[in-house]
């Protein structure tokens, strides 16, 4: 049965809303507007009553898979369970209904969440300094190339630091980053163990490199050893380190990204401290850094004088501001209560959970799916479809016969070193039994690969659509509904 | 797959002469590594493009490349069916799938462009690599 | 709490059929010099009603519009959130999904976005939105940069009336870029199009105009729109959705991008964010929009479906030629701004915004009648104005809460010229009362 739109259960004199009766005397529009500023032609909007439109999108909830309704191993992500309480203290008015422009003696509760949410992060990170202002991941990965780029600027070397090395592993919001802080990017190699091929590394670096970009576990999961050395040879040759913290779920309490020499990182708020993904977002990409690139942090950084907490303007070398205001506080709001619920021993347990928790499914799919790289993993792993492709089996069909199986899929076609990649990641909050029962998932499919894959090359099959077309959706692009003619 | 009368660039375009002007496209090579091309970005007529500058962008399924100026000149011709119908690129390649013609600069280019006996030594050893 | 599930058995049967001694030894690739040989230094851990006191405790050291009334505006709105949307995005359904890769179990979110753009475009008039970018200043930020894509030209034009956190951040953004930023100066508190024409070239990629201005008030978009096509550039339009119901849309002024600030739509102020950017334009610089885009479609049994498309835009395939690195949009936001649209409804939208203008209107009227003060500016308005005050604005507005005020916006900090000034919002939920209520305290503090 096909869904309607919103706008199709649309009937003209239907209403959802109601206004306060207006108790000021009322002017006409036109007399308070000149006539040119006035709109001719209504906006479109659906007129359904309240009940038709509860109802209509607690439908299309229904068609919509979160980690509340079951496991979610999209590597990357870290679809970890989202606590309740969370949502609950960000849902506190005191935190919820508070403008971002009043005076800073009202909002002094605000302020020293952020304050303390930021030292909390760099005390994860091991860096000096943060600033919780990026929106999201990609968001905070720009912030920091260009307090590398004002840091280079700053000794007189901004024209002469051109590149910034990403490897070949990356993330694609690496190097597209980059380039909107115009760079441009070297890729380099992974070596036999899935980590930086110091050879090639060696090879471009120079005098004119800004920053490598690193996430370490890798996209692979794999935890590049060669950590400290890859440091030296960037450092020494004037250039900086940039951590990627997409990954930060495996070593929280473990190993932190400054004590591996890197300058700045990003972290995933969304990721690794459980606020959830939205959909897709919102999320928060706070940054924080070592002490040489503190001074060109965004504007405001929140600043404790005395008892009273501040939003610091004066910081004549910022690079200015990023977004409206001062991050996506409500999100803040929920790392914040995360990572106070765990605590330090909490964090670390998290992390070596996740870790365990990957390593035992990798190893139960072992055998059954071809793994490039056979070493103990880190929170993800990365397996490909290689032996079910003799059988006309690709990674997107495993992928489709999962959702069957009422399991999200993981990670699809990433990294692109690994040919049909599936990137698998558990998360730390998950129990043995629904671990197991993923495995028993995929080994189905491994079968069924071999006894009957048309079903898996037509899968899924019980979902509300089938596969999409993709192709025709692209050719000819259909982006909104539009009313039917008269 | 690779005609004769047509002359070819590294990068996969092939290019027709015709007294100063040379039409412009990319070869079945090239539209078979892309997979289903599903967009393009054509440059206006009137624009006057150096050799080895980007021509065209072109988005499929999989990738985005870029079209690049094989011989330097002015864009007379624009096939604008390719907006609305990129396949023509995946499924003709060669005829309905031309993508510009140009007002040559400098004819002498053309002679560094490849024959279609060298651009097939050219594919097989891209693809063997 | 860690909200891990593992029994010790658990953990040992996991270990011993992976077949490891200790979790540690998982962790023996990280060289032992840079392991942290300590616990991170981290207040204890606190269990749920430890959580919810402490955090209660920190949300009570903040004044909370629950317990003020607000005029303060500026770019965020202390407009009603209705119930139904509270309800919706509440839904763990929606707020604990992923971005919908997997279109098949997504169809939830997808449609959603599908109908936000639909949304989107109808209250703009243009033809293609996007699924939602971060928020209004780096909406500004990614129009400069699709404009320069779209016109291959590097210099932006932009009002001293658009919104100073936006402007700032469109030159944060526009240093790495090499993009020349240019202010447009402003006269009676509108945009001066004498000065654009002096400024404007044929090298310039976009003029952006905000309407209604910072200051609330309506700018001739026409005319800005006019002088920018004919040199070539493209015109964008940074717009209040709310202002909408009643204001010409970027479509009927000729706009080539709308963008702004959607909190307005259903979504709490939250200290500033996370709000909802939204971009729309025409539809031919569809290829050059960045971020995720909704797109319908049909599966192999024909049943209409919805996807993410024009992906090759995207950084996951194009890498550093990218439209924008942005991989991620406000879904969750977007979700109650459709919801928030879809209660108002073609009526509802135009009401609400004619309810802001009257409200406004008579805030303005009855504040003139104060002694000391007066109006700065004498342009056409919507929903905010700037008071002349006979004192320091930023002592009146800290003397106002001692009366549960939260006064207008003291405008010395984004703009010195205007020190004596201050920006008033009036939205539909202040009650004559309330406007009267401000009158009164002002009076007796001038």
């Amino acid at each position: 049965m096909t869904m309607p739109l919103i706008f199709e259960k649309s009937k003209q004199g239907r209403k959802a809303y109601s206004l306060p009766k207006s108790d000021i005397p009322g002017k006409e529009t036109t007399e308070l507007l000149p006539d040119w500023a006035i709109r001719k032609k209504p906006a479109f909007l659906p007129e359904v009553s309240e009940v038709d439109l509860i109802r209509h999108y607690t439908e299309l909830s229904h068609r919509n898979f979160g980690v509340d309704q079951g496991f979610y191993p999209l590597g990357s992500c870290t679809m970890k369970y989202n606590p309740k309480i969370n949502e609950d203290v960000a849902a506190l008015p005191g935190f919820n209904n508070i403008h971002p422009y009043q005076p800073e003696e009202l909002v002094q509760g605000a302020l020293e969440l952020m304050y303390k949410l930021g030292r909390d992060l760099c005390e994860i990170s091991g860096m000096y300094e943060a600033s919780l202002q990026p929106a999201a991941g990609a968001h905070g990965e720009l912030t920091g190339l260009m307090l590398i780029k004002a840091y280079h600027e700053s000794l007189g070397e901004g024209e002469k630091r051109t590149k910034v090395i990403v490897p070949d592993s990356a993330h694609g919001t690496n190097p597209a980053s980059a380039a909107l802080c115009g760079y441009e990017v070297v890729e380099v190699k992974s070596d036999e163990r899935g980590g930086v091929d110091l050879t090639s590394l060696r090879e471009v670096v120079s005098e004119d490199v800004a920053a490598l970009m690193l996430t370490n576990p890798n996209t692979l999961g794999l935890f590049d050893e060669n950590a400290v050395e890859i440091a030296d040879i960037v450092h020494s040759a004037g250039g900086l380190l940039y951590y990627d913290g997409a990954n930060m779920n495996a070593i929280m309490g473990i190993v932190r990204p400054g004590d591996m020499g890197f300058d700045v990182l990003h972290y995933n708020l969304h990721k690794t401290f459980s606020t959830p993904h939205g959909g897709g977002g919102p999320g928060s990409g706070a940054i924080a850094v070592k002490e040489i690139l503190a001074p060109f942090l965004p504007v405001p950084v929140v600043k404790k004088d005395g008892e009273l907490y501040t939003l610091d303007y004066d910081r004549p070398d910022s690079i200015g501001r990023v977004k409206g205001f001062y991050g996506n506080f409500n999100v803040l709001v929920k790392a914040f209560a995360y990572i106070r619920s765990l605590g330090a021993k909490g964090l670390r347990e998290a992390a070596e959970t996740a870790v365990l928790n990957a390593n035992y499914v990798m190893r139960k799919l072992q055998g059954r799916y071809h793994l490039s790289y056979d070493r103990d993993c880190k929170h993800e792993f990365v397996i490909d479809a290689s032996y079910q492709l003799k059988h006309g089996v690709n990674t997107n069909d495993i992928a489709k016969a999962l959702l069957d199986l009422g399991f999200h899929a993981p990670t699809v076609y990433f990294p692109l070193i690994i040919r049909e990649a599936m990137m698998i990641e558990p998360t730390e909050t998950e129990s043995k039994e629904t671990l197991d029962a993923f495995i028993g998932a995929m080994l189905k499919i491994a079968e069924l690969s071999e006894s009957s894959p048309e079903t898996l090359q037509e899968a899924p099959h019980n979902t509300v659509v089938g596969r999409l077309d993709d192709v025709t959706a692209a050719r000819r692009p259909i982006l909104r509904w539009t009313p039917p003619e008269g | 797959m690779y005609p004769k009368e047509l002359k070819y660039t590294e990068q996969h375009e092939w290019v027709k002469v015709e007294g100063n002007q040379a039409t412009v496209g990319i070869t079945h090579f090239a539209q078979d590594q892309l997979g289903a091309i599903v967009g393009v970005g054509l440059p206006d007529e009137g624009t006057t493009i150096s050799k080895g500058e980007a021509l065209a962008d072109l988005d499929s399924m999989k990738t985005a490349d870029q079209i690049i100026m094989p011989v330097s000149g002015e864009i007379v011709k624009v096939n604008m069916t390719l907006e609305t119908q990129p396949e023509l690129l995946n499924d003709d390649p060669y005829g309905e799938g031309w993508v510009v013609v140009i007002e040559m600069a400098d004819s002498d280019e053309i002679n560094e462009l490849m024959s279609a006996d060298e651009y097939k030594d050219h594919v097989a050893k891209e693809a063997g690599a | 709490m860690n909200y891990v599930p593992h029994t010790k058995e658990d953990r040992s049967e996991m270990l011993s059929a992976i077949d490891v001694s200790s979790v540690d030894q998982l962790f023996a690739d990280v060289p032992l010099e840079i392991k942290l040989d300590r616990d991170l230094n981290l207040p204890a851990a606190m269990s749920e009603l430890e959580l919810m006191n402490y955090m209660s405790e920190l949300a009570g050291k903040n004044i909370s519009t629950d317990q003020v009334v607000s005029f303060l505006g500026a770019g965020v709105y202390d407009h009603y959130v209705p119930s139904a949307v509270k309800h919706i995005i509440s839904r763990s359904e929606f707020y604990t999904s992923y971005t919908p890769y997997q279109a098949e179990v997504s169809q939830g979110m997808l449609q959603a976005i599908f109908e936000y753009q639909t949304l989107m475009c109808e209250l703009t008039g243009m033809d293609i939105s996007n699924a939602s970018l971060y928020d209004g200043a780096t909406g500004v930020a990614e129009a400069a940069m699709m404009s320069s894509r779209i016109t291959r030209k590097q210099r932006i034009i932009i009002s001293q009336t658009v919104h100073p956190d936006y402007r700032t951040t469109l030159k944060t953004y526009a240093h790495n870029l090499d993009f020349d930023v240019e202010e447009i100066p402003f006269k009676d508190g509108i945009t001066d199009f004498e000065a654009l024409k002096e400024l404007i070239s044929n090298e310039t990629a976009c003029v952006i105009v905000q309407n209604p201005n910072f200051f609330g008030y309506i700018e001739n978009m026409e005319i800005a729109s006019e002088i920018a096509h004919k040199e070539k550039a493209l015109f964008v339009a940074c717009v209040d959705p709310i202002s909408l119901g009643i204001l010409a849309s970027p479509g009927e002024y000729g706009a080539d991008i709308a963008i702004g600030e959607g909190q307005a739509l259903g979504i709490p102020m939250g200290f500033g964010g996370p709000h909802l950017g939204f971009i729309t334009c025409q539809k031919k610089h569809m290829r050059q929009m960045p971020g995720r885009i909704a797109g319908e479609t049909s599966d192999n049994k024909g049943r209409r479906g919805y996807l993410l498309t024009l992906q090759a835009r995207e950084q996951h395939i194009r890498r550093e030629r990218a439209t924008s690195n942005i991989c991620s949009n406000q879904a969750l936001c977007a979700l109650a701004a459709t919801v928030y649209l879809s209660w108002l409804g073609k009526q509802g939208i135009k009401e609400l915004a004619e309810m802001c203008l009257q409200k406004a209107h008579y805030a303005c009227e009855k504040l003139s009648l104060v002694p000391g003060l007066k109006r700065k500016h004498s342009a056409p308005f919507f929903k905010e104005f700037v008071m002349k005050m006979p004192l320091d604005p930023e002592k009146i507005s800290s003397d106002l809460i001692s009366a549960n005020i939260l006064g207008g916006l003291p405008l010395k900090r984004f703009y010195p010229a205007l020190s004596d000034s201050m920006l008033i919002a009036v939205t539909e939920k202040r009650t004559k009362e309330e406007i009267d209520m401000l009158c009164r305290a002002l009076e007796g503090l001038v």
